[in-house]
């Protein structure tokens, strides 16, 4: 082993508490705090100026989320390696209990009552899914990577959630699953021809799968193709979305001046259409440079990932920035009409505590990665196992 | 280590490339923004007003009828309503079954409401009822909870303070009926009315004004949050007719029970200052809304209290025709007015008999004496001798059988009959008998008393073609002015014949033996001249003849004859020519003379040149710059 700086060194399994507290990215708090306080301001707006009900229980949800993503940045990374199976196996049993004895809401099985709290199965396996497929290919050899069988188990690793996840029905977390994990793979270097493979399969599987999908998903679709064909019925959230938008022009109409928001014209402007209602109320300047923000946290998730001395670490961090880059984009693609509306929050401002803690629990993982940035890992997750 | 090596190169290759497609997509978010909100800006900020922006109509206040001297005939009051927002209220039926609890609502009515709600849009409001008590309206407020949709609306309703004694002049307001609706959006409107009838629906376009509108912010429910603009419109204009109001009261009260006409003009200028026709019907009533058994009376009365008698009743003129026949006679140069004839009660043609309506005979009768007498021995040889054609043509000179286009709707153009007319309509020739009975007024001839009203006035104006008119003015503004007075083309004739039928029409009131001496005027300084008739409405068989023609007493009133009466005054300045007409009132010297005497009495009374004071709404020839 050739000689290690110091400083390194102490960045393993046996720094003290305080310590991982001074290696904690506080900027990158700061950052998401900053993102997450646009939010409560917006929730204040869409609520006509009242603090109830939607930015006091934000402001609540987000503390918790907050303490949480700090505990979690502060656990060896080598304990989520080694139980990142056992964290999937958890998230696909609750997955299929989901399907079996879940709770209808919004037209889909998504929720187990625990009777105290509700958990969604398919946040929970976003993050285990990130973790799982970390673990597979930080063991895997450049040529590992290149055999197909290989790759077989780590497919048969997305896919099976992501099936779960669609018969709920869920469209958009599956493809959020999907991509997110399309981009690990990436990441981990399959080769491109095999990724065209699967999508000129994927793509070809389109006629056939548009049988399994159900009247509402089908509408999306065909609404996003047409939106002004059904201007009051499926087309109507696209289009005052556009119309509040545009409506926004630069400058936009001035916090809690935003007519369409204001006047209910734009549906759902607290969760999946937050976004609309910012551009409405601070234009294009504002969404820009929340754009820019959005931007500066997936760099510092880049920045993290190329840091970490671990492939593992590299992956899971690579792995959150992904998921909360396509959040991002899907979400504001989606209120601008560039994709159909699939029902994403846009990350860390829409209202809802389900995301809102997943999301934190993944940058917690992240920040734990940038803390433990310099932990040995081996195959299995033991420092010394290399 | 070169394995890990090799793997983290392609890891930060791969990241980086991952980076790069992160960023062109985060550019292309930007750029739809740009595209959205900076490049079609316009489009949706329009859009985003046309969401948030409701506009509503606001009524305008309906202009008042006024007579000439500007006493109020057609006014607004204020009426509180029950109005219900089709998409405020849950359930419609609902709402009405509750609302009638309060206000008793028939099930026609609930039917007709919804019928409504459906019409129209789901947020333009229905009338529900109108002209609320206070009671009422204290209810519906203390209940509203019950009521969703429901509210009250302070309105104008349009009010009729002389009631059926301008119903004809008038007219009425009504609701819009489908037919009506133009796409103006004011028709919308609930509880809008609309002129239905008379001067209400000639001058509607004036008198409805120019709605306003209100700039409402509504939400997507369609909740008003606030007005952010108003803008009021414009009143309706004040229409000031040319009736004169206490006038028109006299001589519809002075007809009375009877189902008569009397129209009375301004001989010059062609104001009408008199319409009345009874019986009248109540406009308010029209304005409220009728049931059926009100519109059943109304259209079966046997008396047609909705006909307009004056424009539209047309009568055979009877003896008042006579004048045409004279004219015609004299401008034909057919005869002398020293012409002769000796009356034995009846003139022979042919086979057939024509009797005169004294059946002694008047003995020897000129022209002058003809007309004093109403001799129709004198008018059968005389029209026997003119030709129906001439006499015809006269008579449209002076406004018989054509329309007067007074500005009012449903004028008749009565009927004068000729040669060319019996051909075209009836396919036969005309007969000499036809002519006789043609110059007695009777036979195919109809006329309106508008128009007898007209012939009159023609007569004493000295052959000018005077038209009946109604409207004084029509004031849009504070500074409007009235009507230019027209001036009327002068009949191609030879006026001197005129003088001698206007002798022989003062004889009739004025000289023992005419036939209206008990209708001369009271005041010696006033002196009418005019002409009576009798219009038979049945044929009197010769067995008839030969047991005595029945009085028109012993006869069922469909039967018995019209009377009629047409008169100008005073004789030395003619200003005001009246024509009468009482529907099977019998004899026109008896029963149509007198009422002629007390109007026209009344008429002069109110002339203010008679006071001393030059009358600033009559029109005197050449003097109109005086000032």
């Amino acid at each position: 082993m050739i000689l290690e700086p110091r400083g390194n060194m102490r960045r393993d399994g046996n720094m003290g508490l305080s310590e991982k507290l001074w290696h904690v990215s506080w900027s990158l708090v700061l950052l998401i705090t900053l993102v997450a306080a646009i939010g409560f301001f917006m929730l204040y707006s869409a609520a006509d100026g009242h603090i109830s009900p939607w930015a006091n229980k934000q402001m609540v949800r987000f503390a918790i989320g907050l303490l949480i993503m700090i505990v979690v940045a502060l656990i060896d990374v080598r304990f989520w390696m080694r139980q990142a199976y056992v964290i999937y196996g958890v998230a696909l049993i609750l997955l299929i209990a989901v399907d079996l004895f879940g709770t209808i809401g919004m037209g889909a099985q998504r929720w187990i009552n625990l009777g105290v709290i509700q958990i969604q199965p398919s946040e929970i396996m976003k993050i285990a899914l990130v973790l799982a497929l970390a673990r597979y290919f930080h063991g895997a050899s450049h040529e590992d990577i290149g055999r197909p069988l290989f790759l077989l188990p780590a497919i048969a690793l997305v896919f099976l959630p992501a099936g779960l996840v669609v018969v709920q029905p869920d469209l958009g977390t599956a493809i959020l699953l999907i991509l997110g994990s399309g981009a690990t793979f990436f990441l981990a270097g399959v080769r491109l021809w095999k990724f065209g493979l699967l999508i000129s399969l994927g793509v070809g599987a389109i006629p056939v799968g548009w049988q399994f999908l159900r009247d509402y998903q089908k509408n999306r679709i065909l609404t996003f193709l047409n939106p002004e064909n059904d201007p009051l019925g499926a087309g109507y959230h696209i289009t005052q979305s556009k119309i509040a938008l545009g409506s926004g022009g630069v400058f936009g109409k001035g916090f809690m001046q935003g007519t369409q928001s204001h006047l209910n014209y734009l549906p759902e402007k607290h969760t999946d259409f937050i976004f609309t209602m910012f551009s409405e109320e601070f234009g294009m300047v504002g969404g820009v440079m929340l754009l820019i923000l959005y931007a500066c946290l997936i760099a510092y998730g880049y920045a993290i990932a190329l840091r970490s001395r671990s492939h593992f670490g590299r992956l899971v961090a690579m792995g959150i920035t992904n998921t909360f880059f396509l959040y991002v984009f899907i979400n504001i693609a989606m209120v601008m009409g560039l994709l159909p509306v699939v029902g994403v929050p846009l990350p860390l401002i829409s209202y809802g505590g389900t995301a809102m803690l997943t999301l934190l629990f993944g940058f917690g993982l992240m920040i734990g990665v940038y803390v433990h940035r310099d932990v040995n890992m081996g195959r299995r997750g033991a420092s010394d196992d290399v | 280590m070169s394995r890990a090596a090799d793997r983290n190169k392609v890891f930060s290759r791969r990241a980086t490339l991952l980076a790069g497609g992160k960023l062109l997509l985060l550019t292309s978010l930007a750029g739809r923004m740009y595209y959205l909100q900076v490049l079609e800006r316009e489009k949706f900020e329009t859009l985003a007003e046309e969401n948030r922006i409701s506009l509503r109509l606001l009524a305008p206040q309906r202009g008042r009828i006024l007579d000439r001297f500007g006493v109020p005939l057609a006014i607004n009051q204020e009426n509180y309503r029950m109005l219900l927002v089709p998409e405020q209220a849950t359930d419609i039926e609902a709402t009405l079954e509750a609302a009638s609890e309060i206000i008793p609502l028939s099930d026609h009515e609930k039917s007709k409401i919804l019928r409504e709600a459906k019409r129209r849009r789901s947020f333009m409001p229905v009338t529900v009822r109108e002209n609320l008590t206070w009671n009422d309206v204290a209810r519906v407020e203390l209940n509203a909870a019950d009521l969703p949709g429901c509210m009250i609306d302070v309105g104008q309703s349009r009010f009729y303070p002389k009631s059926d004694k301008f119903s004809h002049v008038l007219g009425y307001v009504s609701v819009v009926s489908e037919q009506d609706l133009t796409g103006d959006p004011l028709l919308e409107l609930p509880g809008f009315r609309i002129g239905k009838a008379g001067a209400e629906r000639v001058h509607d376009m004036a008198l409805r004004g120019k709605g306003g509108n209100t700039q409402l912010e509504v939400n997507a429910l369609g909740r008003v949050i606030r007005e952010l603009a108003r803008n009021e419109g414009q009143p309706g204009a004040e229409v000031r007719l040319t009736i004169d109001a206490s006038l028109q009261e006299y001589a519809y009260q002075r007809l009375g029970e009877q189902s008569g006409a009397c129209v009375v003009m301004d001989i010059h200028s062609g104001q009408v200052l008199v319409l009345a026709s009874t019986p009248g019907y109540d406009p308010n009533a029209f304005a409220q809304g009728l049931n059926a058994e009100q519109w059943k009376d109304l259209t079966q009365h046997p008396r047609a209290p909705l006909l307009n008698k004056c424009i539209a009743g047309q009568y055979a003129p009877g003896s008042t025709f006579k004048m045409m026949v004279a004219l015609a006679a004299l401008e034909h140069n057919v005869l002398s007015p020293d012409f002769s004839v000796h009356c034995t009660g009846h003139v022979e043609l042919g086979n057939a008999v024509f009797h005169c309506w004294k059946k002694e005979g008047h003995g020897h009768v000129d022209m002058l004496h003809g007309l004093m007498y109403s001799c129709d021995s004198y008018f059968y040889e005389i029209s026997k001798r003119v030709g129906i054609d001439r006499i015809a043509d006269m008579a449209k000179r002076f406004g018989l059988g054509t329309n007067l286009d007074i500005d009012l709707i449903g004028e008749k153009p009565g009927l004068v009959p000729n040669r060319e007319w019996k051909q075209r309509n009836l396919r036969s020739s005309w007969s000499q008998g036809e002519t006789l009975v043609a110059g007695i007024g009777q036979g195919y001839m109809l006329t309106t008393p508008l128009q007898l009203a007209a012939m009159t006035a023609r007569i004493a104006n000295g052959g000018f073609a005077v038209r009946p008119r109604l409207t004084y003015e029509v004031a849009t503004g504070p500074e409007s002015s009235p009507l230019p007075a027209p001036s009327y083309p002068s009949i191609p004739m030879n006026k001197a014949n005129l003088a001698i039928v206007r002798k022989g029409m003062r004889l009739v009131v004025n000289e023992p033996g005419g036939t209206a001496l008990g209708a001369r005027l009271a005041n010696p300084n006033w002196i009418m001249c005019g002409k009576t008739g009798t219009a038979q409405v049945r044929r009197i068989t010769l067995r008839e003849r030969d047991t005595g023609v029945k009085k028109n007493e012993e006869l069922p009133w469909k039967e018995r004859d019209h009377a009629l009466f047409v008169a100008y005054a005073p004789d030395d300045d003619p200003k005001y020519a009246i024509a009468v007409i009482v529907e099977h009132g019998g004899g026109g010297s008896a029963v149509a003379a007198p009422i002629a005497r007390d109007v026209m009495t009344e008429t002069l009374r109110r002339d203010p040149v008679s006071d001393g004071a030059r009358d600033r709404f009559a029109y005197v020839p050449g003097q109109e710059n005086d000032g």
